[in-house]
């Protein structure tokens, strides 16, 4: 197969960037789109041409590092797969292809398709943990969980962190990736504990990081790789509101020894 | 006001824009039941009489305040959270996004900005009139509404901008209803779907409800 | 043979880590403030290990080369984690585990580590799960498990079919907190180019920040390095594009052994290579051998058909199938252990029955467990993984079986380790896939997860406290003095020299070269001659890569063909070093399968006399061979006997 490939090219976080035209040819349609992308860059290097930089890499769809914005969407254009599971034969030969990085103000381009997502781990430092120290826990059979929670927890923590909900948002918020981790640990009995604190402290660190606000068009969920559910952003809400109102004035306590 | 509101967090903006908001659909309700008394064939008398009792009820008065009030913060934080966003992504993309959203959900803002021009149009026809602040027309009264009403509709030109800017209104409360129980966090997988049935169907009736006066006054009044 | 001090304390098997934990030594919290550890590599090893020593109050720096810790290449792993809770009542306890271990590995581990990781299983769950990690339940809430290979016992632990993830996840937030309190700093997106070592001891790290190409000094009291697998040296793996040696690489040059190298585990289950564009293996779970049957065409004629498309593989008559494992293994059939599945694969493709259009590949036929258990049940036991098929090959497993082949998974080699998990360097330290210590000569399904946690959670934190005891007084390390110089200006030397190479050919084609290499000389099935060519092939490609080589773009820009030079040429030295190993090792176990060395009928055929050993090999400078050293193997709890599966 054979294709024409607009690519967003910058050198760096600073320089300007533009879409560069490229043709790729015997293309095989098995080929993953990485593969595509790994024989534009074999032929760059070996014409002495500079190859396109972009973030790949488990290519099995689980580590969430693979971050294109296809044609028009993130991860392309099959629902529920991340890039590195698009293959060719989702396109047709001849066809034009637009690949552009995620574009936020939270996300710096670092170079060619390559963005800085860092404020992602920064949101779940704020607060996305349960606070226990390794060794003197429960036995984990003395903290029973009913199957369907597990079962929903697990939905929410399928989550694999790659931001296509922030690049598909028209806001470039992180709704669906700040609700998903508190749902998840909102579901389960360790996570409650912390949950009022939990939820107040990842949306003041997600709105410091200058994420946009949510407006409910749930692009997120419709490119969301790994299916994750608006109604966990409803439950970030829920969560959040009771965290607000029924939250008491804090107390300071000095503790001297 | 505009720095107290941009303090808050994301999510109270949210929130706030979405309580502001469902008051503003209740409102909607009652003034297309006192809009449909038009259609009375009694010469107004009906329509008046709810009209002025509307103008006079001091219970009515206080929550004209705070109507003003909800559209007031609705408005400010539709723009401010707007602000925000377009904030959130300086550079944006050269294909522009494909992604499947909910229906029309993309369009709040320009939806939105259509039922602010047309609210202040309302405001001159109406509501500044009946306060002194605009003269009325020739040989109305300012606390004529009914008169008032069939003057304007009976202007082709009037009434189609007026159903335009319905259909703006409904496509804006379409999305507008179940966002706000998102908002407020009442997605639940049982009654989600029927939130977003109601919401259409209630967006719908308000749409056609506020556009049958119109259509009514031009055709068949006239 | 008296540098290899495995420390193994005294006591019976069972009591050992006890009477370890008793005689330790202890670090006061306010001399932990003053110690500094880097951790490098953010896996299931690394994060546990980073968060577990930031809550003791070391001052921690963590590294890796993803764009965050959460990304490291433990989040694909699928199927589950082993722990002896007994919660099925099935009759597991902590020595049926060690046991089970100790035998997978065909007995080639040390009997003292391997109790100890049985031994700490349970806690690790306890930790999960009080960390938020959503293990599968029962109804009734409680723990659900399931069963894996090599087991008689339902012991695993699983979060669906991303148990890695979850586990991962989990420890990734238990990093975070730490790094939100500031016991931990994180530094993301750096490749660890060297070890500097002061007055023989390790004390820091040269590292490249791979945005901005800066080459960086990092220094501390210890190293801890968990920094994962090497199986990419097969270019072809289910590794991610990014695993590689290099940290340990660097670690072996500066003196600490590297102990069986050529102990490679081949995953029986992976979707076969459709073409020389070929980038990365994808695994499919084993489960799938629970109801799967794997076969091949009995007769060539019907090889040749199906890859003309003149038939489809229903169309070939039961008696016209050979069910091979099924045939040579009658008692465990489809579910014998990883490398003799592996194996009896290779065999009947090498011998012209096996199908795909490259013939690498076998059928995995699900038709007669949808006759019998219905559509409905197997699409929710394994509906996932026949998407996931379907959308890479584009075939529907449903209706005609899927095509698989083994492909290299995991490394059991690694750096020498002793009982504290430090290796041959004081003060360095190796966690995880990265070090040997545990899965002997074969790794069973559900174990890495064990053991990389058990090392993070709850080995080293203790460990390292015996070390760091005697550190109190160094002071912090200047990364400035001498050592670090050196290693520095070598570091950047080396760049300097890959990169003005002249060559024409990109780094990858010399990767495919290598791993061509090894995967048909140093596989699944190795002899004397095939790696004494191998041998003179890699000197070859070493040759020609030095020379051949090109490099774009800069040294102080992001420059992903760069960091890939370095880790090809590290994977080309490593090559060279694993095919010595296997030449060394003169008998059949586990993984590493010698064609010399089989019985009539084509197992594996152990040699315990003469290689009942740990090889650890020391660096001896670029052109001379390594050295070997044997760590003997002593069997006090387990009597040695011959892998059966018939």
């Amino acid at each position: 197969m054979n294709f024409t490939l607009k690519i967003w090219r910058q050198k760096n976080a600073v320089a300007k960037g533009e879409m560069v035209t490229y043709a790729v040819s015997e293309i095989s349609p098995d080929s993953s789109f990485f593969e595509m992308l790994d024989a534009l860059n074999q032929q760059l290097i070996t014409s002495g041409g500079d190859p396109v930089a972009f973030d790949h890499d488990c290519r099995e769809g689980i580590c969430g590092t693979c971050s294109l914005y296809i044609n028009g969407r993130p991860h392309g254009p099959l629902k529920g797969v991340t890039t590195c599971q698009l293959h060719m034969r989702s396109f047709k030969d001849g066809d034009t292809i637009h690949i552009e990085p995620w574009r936020a103000k939270a996300f710096p381009i670092i170079r060619d398709l390559i963005v800085d997502r860092s404020a992602l781990d920064k949101i779940i430092q704020a607060g996305g943990y349960v606070s226990v120290h390794t060794g003197g826990v429960p036995d984990a059979n003395t903290i029973p969980v009913p199957h369907e929670k597990a079962e929903s927890a697990m939905d929410a923590a399928a989550c694999i962190g790659c931001g296509a909900c922030v690049a598909a948002c028209s806001n470039a918020a992180a709704m669906l990736f700040v609700g998903a981790k508190v749902s998840h640990l909102a579901l389960l009995p360790q996570g409650k504990v912390e949950a009022a604190k939990r939820v107040q402290k990842m949306v003041a660190c997600m709105d410091e990081l200058g994420f946009g606000n949510c407006s409910n068009t749930y692009a997120c969920e419709a490119e969301c790789p790994k299916g994750i559910s608006v109604v966990n952003i409803a439950r970030m809400n829920r969560q959040f509101l009771a965290a607000n109102l029924l939250s008491e004035r804090e107390k300071v306590v000095n503790i001297s020894l | 006001m505009n720095l107290l509101l941009s303090s808050f967090s994301s999510l109270t903006n949210k929130v706030l824009m979405a309580l502001a908001g469902l008051f503003l659909v209740t409102f909607l309700g009652v003034h297309l039941g006192i809009n449909l008394l038009l259609l009375n064939n009694d010469g107004g008398r009906a329509f008046t009489a709810a009209a002025s009792f509307m103008g006079t009820n001091s219970i009515i008065k206080v929550f004209e305040i705070v109507l003003f009030a909800g559209f007031l913060l609705h408005i400010i934080l539709g723009m401010m959270v707007s602000g925000q966003n377009k904030a959130a992504r300086p550079s944006t993309y050269v294909v522009s996004n494909h992604s499947a959203t909910a229906p029309f959900s993309k369009y709040m803002f320009h939806t939105g900005i259509i039922v602010f021009l047309f609210l202040l149009l309302h405001f001159f026809d109406f509501y500044f009139i009946k306060i002194g602040l605009v003269a009325p027309p020739d040989g109305i009264a300012s606390h004529d509404f009914y008169s008032r009403t069939l003057l304007l509709f009976s202007t082709p030109w009037y009434s189609l901008l007026y159903i335009v800017c319905f259909v703006a209104l409904g496509i804006h409360l379409n999305h507008a209803i179940q966002s706000a129980f998102q908002t407020l966090g009442l997605n639940h997988s049982k009654y989600m779907d029927a939130v977003k049935v109601i919401g259409s169907v209630y967006s719908l009736l308000i749409t056609v409800g506020f556009s049958i006066v119109p259509l009514f006054i031009l055709f068949y009044r006239h | 043979m008296t540098r290899l001090n495995a420390r193994i304390p005294e006591g019976s098997v069972a009591n050992k880590w006890t009477n370890y934990k008793s005689a330790c030594k202890l670090v006061n919290p306010n001399n932990k403030r003053k110690l500094d550890i880097i951790v490098v590599g953010t896996g299931l090893a690394g994060a546990s290990a980073a968060a577990s020593l930031g809550e003791l109050g070391y001052k921690v720096k963590v590294f890796c080369y993803q764009d965050t810790p959460r990304r490291a290449h433990s989040i694909a792993a699928q199927g589950g984690i082993n722990a002896a809770k007994n919660y099925p009542n099935d009759g597991d306890s902590v020595y049926r585990l060690f046991y089970d271990t100790i035998k997978g590995g065909d007995y080639r581990a040390r009997e003292a580590n391997v109790y100890r990781l049985a031994e700490v299983s349970n806690q690790i769950i306890d930790l999960c799960v009080a960390q938020g990690v959503p293990f599968a339940r029962e109804y009734g809430g409680l723990l659900a498990n399931r069963s894996f290979g090599g087991a008689q016992v339902s012991r695993t632990f699983y979060a669906r079919g991303q148990t890695g993830q979850q586990l991962l996840l989990g420890a990734y937030s238990a990093l975070s907190r730490q790094i939100a309190l500031g016991n931990v700093t994180m530094f993301n997106r750096r490749d660890v180019l060297d070890t500097v070592l002061v007055d023989g001891k390790a004390r820091g790290i040269i590292t490249r920040n791979l945005v901005t190409g800066e080459i960086e000094r990092h220094a501390a009291h210890a190293v801890v390095l968990a920094s994962g697998g090497y199986g990419n040296v097969f270019f072809l793996s289910t590794n991610a594009m990014g695993s590689n040696v290099t940290p340990i690489w660097s670690a072996y040059k500066k003196g600490a052994m590297f102990a069986n190298p050529s102990f490679t585990q081949i995953h029986p289950t992976c979707i076969p290579v459709h073409g020389d564009a070929q980038s990365k293996l994808t695994l499919m779970s084993e489960s799938l051998r629970n109801d799967g049957r794997i076969w091949v065409p009995a007769k060539k004629s019907d090889v040749e058909k199906l890859r003309n498309q003149t038939i489809k593989p229903s169309d070939i008559p039961e008696a016209d199938r050979d069910y091979y494992l099924e045939r040579r293994y009658p008692a465990f059939g489809n579910l014998v252990p990883r490398d003799v599945a592996s194996r009896a694969a290779k065999e009947r493709c090498d011998a012209g029955f096996g199908v795909g259009r490259t013939g690498m590949a076998v059928f995995l036929d699900f038709a007669d467990a949808i006759k019998r258990k219905g559509h409905d049940t197997i699409d929710k036991l394994y509906g996932n993984l026949f998407q996931m098929y379907e959308q890479i090959v584009a075939d529907n497993p449903y209706e005609t079986p899927m095509m698989i082949y083994p492909a290299v998974h995991y490394t059991m080699g690694g750096l020498w380790v002793d009982y504290d998990l430090m290796t041959t360097v004081p003060g360095l330290f190796a966690l995880g896939e990265c070090n040997f210590s545990d899965h002997g000569a074969n790794r069973l399904g559900a174990s890495a997860l064990m053991q990389g946690l058990a090392d993070g959670y709850f080995i080293l934190p203790y460990t390292i406290g015996n070390y760091l005891a005697a550190e109190i007084h160094t002071p912090r390390f200047n990364p400035d003095a001498t050592e670090f110089n050196f290693a520095a200006q070598a570091v950047t030397a080396r760049l300097k020299q890959m990169k003005g190479s002249s060559g024409k050919e990109s780094v990858d084609t010399f990767h495919r070269r290598l791993g061509k290499i090894m995967w048909e000389y140093c596989g699944m099935a190795r002899n004397n001659d095939g790696l004494t060519n191998a041998l003179s092939m890699i000197a070859e490609l070493r040759h020609d890569y030095a020379k051949g080589v090109c490099i774009p773009g800069g040294l102080d820009e992001y420059n992903p063909e760069l960091e890939k030079a370095c880790r090809v040429a590290d994977f080309i030295e490593l090559g060279e070093l694993m095919v010595r190993d296997a030449q060394q090792r003169k008998e059949s176990c586990g993984g590493h399968f010698r064609e010399e060395f089989q019985t009539n009928e084509g197992e594996a055929l152990r040699n315990d006399d003469d290689f009942a050993f740990v090889a650890a090999w020391e660096y001896q400078g670029a052109e001379t061979a390594a050295a070997l050293y044997r760590e003997a193997l002593q069997f006090d709890e387990i009597k040695l006997s011959q892998r059966c599966y018939k």
